[in-house]
């Protein structure tokens, strides 16, 4: 994400997904970086995207798929 | 600018002084003859043509001809990877791969807006003539109208299309068998994204360009090698789910799809996420479908990937099950089932 | 992508579908009020995922479903008059009123042009000074700030040839309705991901409580929502009525804070109509004193414009959950997104639409 406007209201940014580069209003993520992942919606970001949580929430879905496999296993 | 070939007792303005096309240069007068000498007969140059009747005499060997025509309205007239004249050679071109034919001879018809540049249309039929050639066809008739301006929006061409077929196969869904293997020929959603983001402002950090492509060679070559090809389809409008519907509906039997084996490029896939669209349902200019019996896949594969069809894959069969309908095992592995959309996802894509 | 391709892991989607197996022992079912979880419920098959006795069901998630036939027939009204240049986002353009629909209008000639973003509708009106711009301010509490904000630079920039048609909706207020049903056929809440990104889930507190009915907040991706079932199944075995957050990587309890007071600055909150379902008090939001000259409804006086609602689209019965899609009788029939009876077949979050799309029929 390249931030390209620093004015706090009209502070809009580069936002890349995953290829596509497209312009996207920072006004409501006013803590957002280069760097950051963002949720947009209707060419606004909404939320920042928390890498800790979401590394949690993989870890918390992995943890029950591997006691699946052991409840399983014979 | 060359002043002995624009100049010409008869019309003492030169061609040359008309930067933008007017009502008169389709008026079937001088001004109109001056175009098709400045812009079209030098492009698409070729004996049947330079014959100038009012239509061309052909005699292709004989055996089955395949005939078809489409036209071109995209907008915008220039993106990424090609323009209206290289849809126009390739789509038609295209069209007659599909019948498993080789492409032979194309008509072009052009409606041209009052107030085109005449720089743009040049620019065009310099397309087409490239297309033209790397196809192996000549453009043999035409023909040129102009409309007023406002009634056009620039420009809008009409293709039609021989070839011959030189072999035995009947390629139609019809022919289409329980057990025949699907494969496509390369990644899909290019075309319609590539024209959507030209529409949009998206910036692409690879850039996206759209696949129009002649399909001509690797279908030959798999026919050549002996490959029973069942049907054929390119996946234009509607993009590979619609071919699908299509075909599974005329031909009377059931397709299932494998969504992991579909190829689809990162960013098109992002594209697509941010849009809201399905890279199912997208216009593609240089991918197809070929039916064919599962004993000959592996041969496809190698015979597709030889010609530049870097991405091509099996992605489904054919079954006895409900007629016309088209299944898909999800990425989760769950069922669902691959409809017709109603309406347009993206208007004006080719 | 990254951020997203995880989510849709097949090994862990049904890793946690066996888990949850393992954990039920009744039949429960849950509602959930996002359009773009049903679609990806239909769309991947997650309801067929599902231990037996563990439904879903589709409520009102969808904001182009529930505006009313009123608000559709105003749209047109206004996009009919030859200066003005009508915004909207695509979903509404098929939605049918009672004459027409606003893709017909283009048809005819009217300037309808689809936007992806208010702020798009901004530009169009500073490149077209002469004409008026109206954008179809539809959705819940996720598109508001977008919308509040494009209202806000408008004023700030001295744009006059600008307005919003408003039918914006909140989510609490509907859902307190169906909580308080004696018809009530649904035990837990899956709430919408994105409209709790910026509101927070601090509203749902009391509901959950008042009724017992547990909520959990959950993200889109077929690995969140079926996370979010476990966990709210687990309180529903477990006897508890809480507000769960699954979708912590981007919500928050408070939400937004930076958006909600862009949100109040703008909008106040009003009783909508919600089509389908009637009229819900405190439901939605319209423009604030300082922003009336904003509203499109004043500038062109069809404030006053009544309609009735049709009784051939039983949407309402869908959108509570009462009927599923495929129970409707128009169903795939008279009803098809191609010549739609209501907003739920046409719209790319309605539930008849995602059933159409993806399950014509059983599999």
């Amino acid at each position: 994400m390249n931030i390209l406007d620093d004015d706090p209201l009209s502070r809009q940014a580069e936002v890349n997904f995953s290829g596509v580069t497209k312009v996207v209003s920072l006004a409501f993520v006013p803590e957002a970086e280069a760097g950051h992942y963002v949720i947009v919606h209707a060419g606004f970001a909404i939320s920042v995207l928390d890498e800790q949580e979401a590394a949690e929430t993989l870890a918390l879905l992995q943890q029950i798929d591997e006691a699946q496999k052991g409840e399983i296993a014979p | 600018m060359d002043t002995k070939q624009d100049s010409n007792p008869a019309c003492p303005v030169p061609l040359s002084a008309y930067e933008q096309i007017l009502m008169a240069h389709g008026g079937g007068g001088t001004l109109m003859h001056r175009l098709l000498e400045q812009v079209f007969y030098p492009a698409f140059g070729n004996p049947i043509l330079d014959q100038q009747g009012d239509g061309a005499i052909l005699a292709p060997a004989g055996g089955r001809l395949a005939f078809t025509t489409d036209s071109y309205v995209v907008h915008p007239l220039f993106f990424p990877g090609g323009d209206i004249g290289t849809l126009a050679v390739n789509g038609t071109v295209n069209d007659l791969a599909m019948c498993g034919a080789r492409p032979l001879y194309l008509s072009a018809g052009f409606i041209i807006e009052e107030g085109l540049p005449v720089a743009t249309l040049k620019r065009v039929a310099a397309s087409m003539a490239q297309c033209a050639a790397a196809a192996r066809v000549h453009i043999v008739t035409g023909d040129t109208k102009v409309v007023e301006k406002g009634k056009g929006d620039g420009l809008f061409i009409n293709t039609s299309g021989i070839g011959i077929i030189e072999h035995e196969l009947v390629i139609q869904p019809r022919s289409l068998r329980a057990g025949d293997v699907i494969v496509l020929s390369g990644d899909i959603g290019r075309h319609g994204l590539t024209i959507m983001a030209q529409r949009e402002g998206l910036t692409f950090e690879s850039a996206i360009e759209s696949d129009c492509a002649p399909l001509v060679d690797p279908v030959l070559a798999m026919i050549k090698a002996g490959i029973d090809i069942h049907c054929l389809r390119d996946l234009t409008r509607g993009g590979l789910a619609s071919g699908m519907v299509e075909i599974a509906t005329t031909a009377g039997r059931q397709i299932n799809l494998e969504e992991r084996a579909i190829p689809v490029r990162e960013d098109v896939r992002g594209a697509c996420e941010i849009m809201g669209f399905d890279p199912l349902y997208i216009a593609n200019e240089g991918c197809f479908a070929a039916f064919l019996p599962e004993r000959d896949a592996a041969l496809a594969l190698e015979i597709l990937k030889a010609h530049n069809c870097n991405e091509a894959a099996c992605i489904g069969t054919v079954t006895a099950g409900d007629a016309g309908l088209v299944t898909m095992t999800t990425s989760i592995g769950s069922r669902r089932i691959v409809a017709m959309l109603s309406g347009e996802q993206l208007p004006r894509i080719c | 992508m990254r951020y997203i391709d995880e989510y849709r892991d097949a090994h862990l989607v049904r890793g946690i579908a066996g888990r949850l197996a393992a954990l039920v022992t009744r039949p429960w079912t849950l509602m959930e009020v996002c359009g773009g979880q049903t679609h990806a419920i239909v769309k991947f098959g997650l309801d067929e995922l599902l231990p037996g006795g563990i439904r879903f069901i589709h409520g009102p998630g969808c904001p182009v479903c529930v505006t009313p036939l009123e608000l559709i027939d105003k749209a047109n009204l206004i996009a009919a008059r030859p200066e003005v240049i009508f915004c909207s986002f695509g979903d509404m353009l098929r939605v049918p009123g009672t004459a027409g629909d606003l893709l017909t209008l283009k048809a005819q000639g009217g300037d309808v042009r689809m936007v992806y973003s208010p702020l798009d509708a901004l530009k169009i009106a500073h490149d077209n000074p002469k004409r008026e711009v109206v954008f179809f301010a539809v959705g819940f509490e996720t598109t508001a700030p977008a919308n509040a904000m494009t209202v806000y630079q408008a004023h700030r920039q001295g744009v006059r040839n600008f307005s919003l048609l408003v039918a914006q909706v909140l989510v609490p207020p509907a859902l307190a309705m169906l909580l308080a049903s004696p018809e009530r056929r649904f035990q837990g809440l899956l709430a919408a991901g994105h409209v709790c990104t910026v509101m927070g889930y601090r509203e749902y507190e009391p509901l959950a409580e008042r009724y017992g009915v547990p909520m959990v907040v959950t993200g889109f991706e077929p690995a969140d929502i079926m996370q979010g079932v476990y966990l709210a199944v687990k309180q529903l075995e477990e006897g508890r009525a809480e507000v769960e957050n699954q979708y912590k990587r981007s919500v928050h309890r408070d939400g937004n804070l930076t958006a909600q007071r862009l949100m109040q600055d703008v909008f106040t909150v009003t009783t909508r109509q919600w089509r389908g379902i009637g009229k819900i008090p405190d439901s939605g939001l319209k423009l604030r004193e300082p922003y009336l000259a904003y509203d499109a409804e004043l500038r062109f006086g069809v404030s006053e414009h009544r309609v009735a609602e049709s009784t051939d689209c039983r949407s309402g019965l869908v959108m509570q959950g009462a009927i599923q899609p495929a129970e409707c009788p128009a169903f795939g029939r008279l009803c098809t997104p191609d010549q739609p009876l209501g907003a739920p077949m046409v719209s790319s979050e309605g539930a008849c639409a995602a059933y159409y799309r993806y399950r014509p029929k059983k599999l």
